[in-house]
């Protein structure tokens, strides 16, 4: 029993980290803020040629046959990032769309009563007839509403990718967070220094932690009732973590230019993803009659 | 990222769960909460079982891995709870095996391993709880003995205890972190008094203890004089890091039973309180996934337990409280019934989140050292 990352998935991480901040840094992302809807198509197609989409796909298959333990730490990064587009429908295509797998084509799916950037799609998975556009609370994700919902129950995988992103935003706003609380000055001292400040914080990494350990955890198991467990823990450390993270910034948090209410905003669309809480947690009853 | 054991690993599991499987069934009966000299007894004897089959020290002789499946599996087999022998096996044995002399390993290390010796810990004071450093027990020197006069409380076990590890100031004119020594005290030396201390949970399950210049053999400090500060942070990693581990297979023990509790009684209908039942099945399935990740660092890093500890005590604290409010539900007007099981628990567990620092100084702890944050005010 060695829970830890080993090499290469330290490797893995700094190596997506630092192409994410390449090519999808601050100044690309409030770019994309500005133009609401598009989305980049050669920053897609990079996302591909770095096997993003083709991750888990056998080394025969032209993949880089990897498993869920990759895919989540892959995932994080992408929440970290606040990166746009349908990644997770997109990643569970790969197999079966053609073009999926290495980013030439866009694919999105229908998720209960909602699609993630319907518009922007090449291929879209499942009925998506009669989706009529609403006005996205994410500037980032443009969403269809549709009359009904139209999936099955979810995939574990998407839960668990999802979970994975929501992972990476608990990280990222926790950093936020402190960074701001060590340089903000009030009272002739740093926000950081005072006890209420410290806990906010202290409350915001114990969260994110706890979340990790449960999501690392899943992906090893890829047990469906670990993967639930995941989630819930995910959904509250990003949720309750970005709203934290705005409350620390003060006035600034509530202003557009600061990034945390853009990670508030994705974590609420991520939480109705894939089967909402209400499927983790019925799985996870079920777990617990057994 | 390898949840999976090595075989050396799972031979050390199936060895353990063979043994308790004999073991167990020819234990005494428990003894009742308030009936200490029975407790004291009863835990030694069970330290004595696990030393004779080659298991006592696990807590600090082996991997952490080993240490973790040993609180696992024994938790799991229902065997008795380390008890009486909690700070000689969890603070004091692990504090005198890293910062004690030859001869101080040698004096009191085999006696706490045999199940002969019971240790208490003489650390918080009235006016020194969270601010531990502010303590004022002061010790003067006299020829080869320090001359000890104070008081100390919440001292669980105190009144059969051998030993004690007590914290005393040896230096008033140091800044207040650097003037502190760690000594052994016999708890039969002239001048040592113990007067019980009745919890809100019922029986007495520590006591306040008044030192009257009592005389402590200079032999009986571990590490340097005034240097007990750092050799207390070391009892203190050991006490956050895996100390819990094996409560955490207990609370998802008690959250199975209570999940057939509420079938049975028709609670589990309630979509509230299945939901409650739930998501703490999602956090100590978490809790559980933190420790592991824990014991896996600590091993990577030489087996000192590291701050993640106190990033579990604050989590488990409170969802151990939380677990016993939601049995409370399950239980109904049973609840406020003190025979019943659970009920007891829900009382001990306000302790959680206060004992071995209370949540508002974990959150400092990790606000500072592990996140970086200005010292606070």
């Amino acid at each position: 029993m060695r829970f830890r990352l080993d090499d290469d998935q330290l490797a893995l991480r700094a190596g997506v980290r630092e192409l994410l901040g390449r090519c999808f840094g601050r100044e690309r992302l409030r770019a994309a803020v500005d133009a609401p809807g598009r989305l980049d198509r050669a920053l897609w197609r990079t996302l591909g040629a770095a096997g993003f989409f083709s991750l888990r796909l056998p080394e025969a298959d032209g993949g880089a046959g990897g498993g869920l333990p990759e895919a989540v730490l892959v995932f994080e990064e992408a929440g970290r990032a606040l990166l746009p587009g349908p990644l997770v429908a997109t990643h569970l295509a790969a197999d079966a769309v053609p073009g999926a797998a290495h980013g030439e084509t866009v694919v999105t799916a229908v998720d209960g009563e909602l699609v993630e950037w319907l518009d922007a799609a090449d291929t879209v998975r499942g009925d998506a007839r009669d989706a009529v556009p609403l006005r996205s609370v994410d500037p980032l994700t443009p969403l269809h509403r549709l009359p009904e919902s139209r999936s099955p129950a979810p995939d574990p995988v998407a839960v668990l990718l999802t979970a994975a992103e929501q992972l990476g935003t608990a990280g990222r706003v926790c950093e936020l967070a402190v960074g701001y609380a060590r340089t903000r000055e009030q009272f002739g001292r740093p926000i950081g220094a005072f006890q209420a400040v410290q806990h906010l914080c202290a409350e915001l990494l114990v969260r994110a932690e706890t979340a990790r350990a449960a999501v690392y955890a899943a992906a090893v198991t890829a047990d469906p009732a670990d993967i639930a467990a995941a989630r819930l823990l995910a959904d509250e450390a990003a949720v309750r973590g970005a709203r934290d993270c705005l409350q620390v910034h003060g006035g600034m948090g509530f202003t557009w230019e600061a990034d945390v209410h853009l990670h508030l905003k994705r974590a609420w669309v991520r939480a109705r993803r894939a089967g909402g809480s209400a499927w983790s947690e019925e799985r996870l009853a079920a777990a617990l009659a057994d | 990222m390898d949840l999976s054991y090595t075989p050396q690993e799972e031979e050390f599991r199936a060895r353990l769960r063979a043994w308790l499987a004999t073991a167990l069934p020819g234990l005494p009966a428990k003894p009742p909460p308030d009936d200490w000299p029975a407790r004291r007894a009863y835990d030694l004897g069970w330290q004595r079982m696990l030393y004779d089959a080659g298991y006592a020290g696990v807590h600090w002789d082996s991997s952490p891995v080993l240490r973790l499946i040993f609180l696992e599996e024994t938790e799991r087999a229902g065997a008795p709870y380390v008890g009486a022998n909690f700070v000689g096996l969890l603070h004091a044995g692990p504090t005198i095996a890293a910062e004690g002399t030859a001869g101080q390993r040698a004096r009191w290390l085999p006696p706490i391993l045999r199940g002969e010796q019971v240790w208490c810990q003489g650390f918080s004071e009235p006016g020194a709880g969270s601010d531990l450093a502010s303590l004022r027990t002061r010790a003067w020197r006299d020829g080869d003995c320090y001359v000890v006069t104070g008081s100390k409380i919440w001292t669980s076990h105190a009144e059969v205890a051998d030993w004690c590890e007590l914290l005393v100031r040896t230096d008033p004119d140091a800044p207040r972190h650097r003037g502190i020594s760690w000594l052994a005290l016999p708890m039969d030396a002239e001048g040592v008094t113990v007067r019980p201390l009745r919890t809100l949970a019922g029986p007495a399950e520590f006591a306040e203890v008044f030192l009257d210049e009592v005389r402590v053999p200079v032999a009986h400090r571990v590490g340097e004089e005034n240097d007990g500060w750092r050799v207390t942070q070391v009892t203190l990693s050991f006490e956050r890091g895996t100390a819990f581990a094996g409560e955490v297979v207990a609370c998802r023990r008690v959250l199975a039973a209570l999940a057939r509790a509420a079938r049975e009684n028709g609670r589990w209908d309630d979509p509230v309180l299945r939901r409650a039942l739930v998501r703490l099945e999602a956090e100590f399935r978490a809790l559980w996934r933190l420790v592991q990740w824990n014991v896996s660092e600590a091993e990577a890093s030489g087996g000192v337990p590291g701050a993640g500890g106190s990033v579990f005590k604050l989590r488990y604290s409170h969802a151990r409280q939380e677990l016993y409010d939601t049995a409370a539900d399950v239980l109904g007007a049973d609840a406020l019934d003190l025979d019943r099981p659970w009920v007891p628990d829900r009382l001990s567990a306000l302790a959680y989140t206060i004992a071995a620092g209370t949540s508002q100084i974990q959150r400092s702890i990790v606000a500072e050292r592990i996140l970086g944050l200005p010292r606070g005010r």
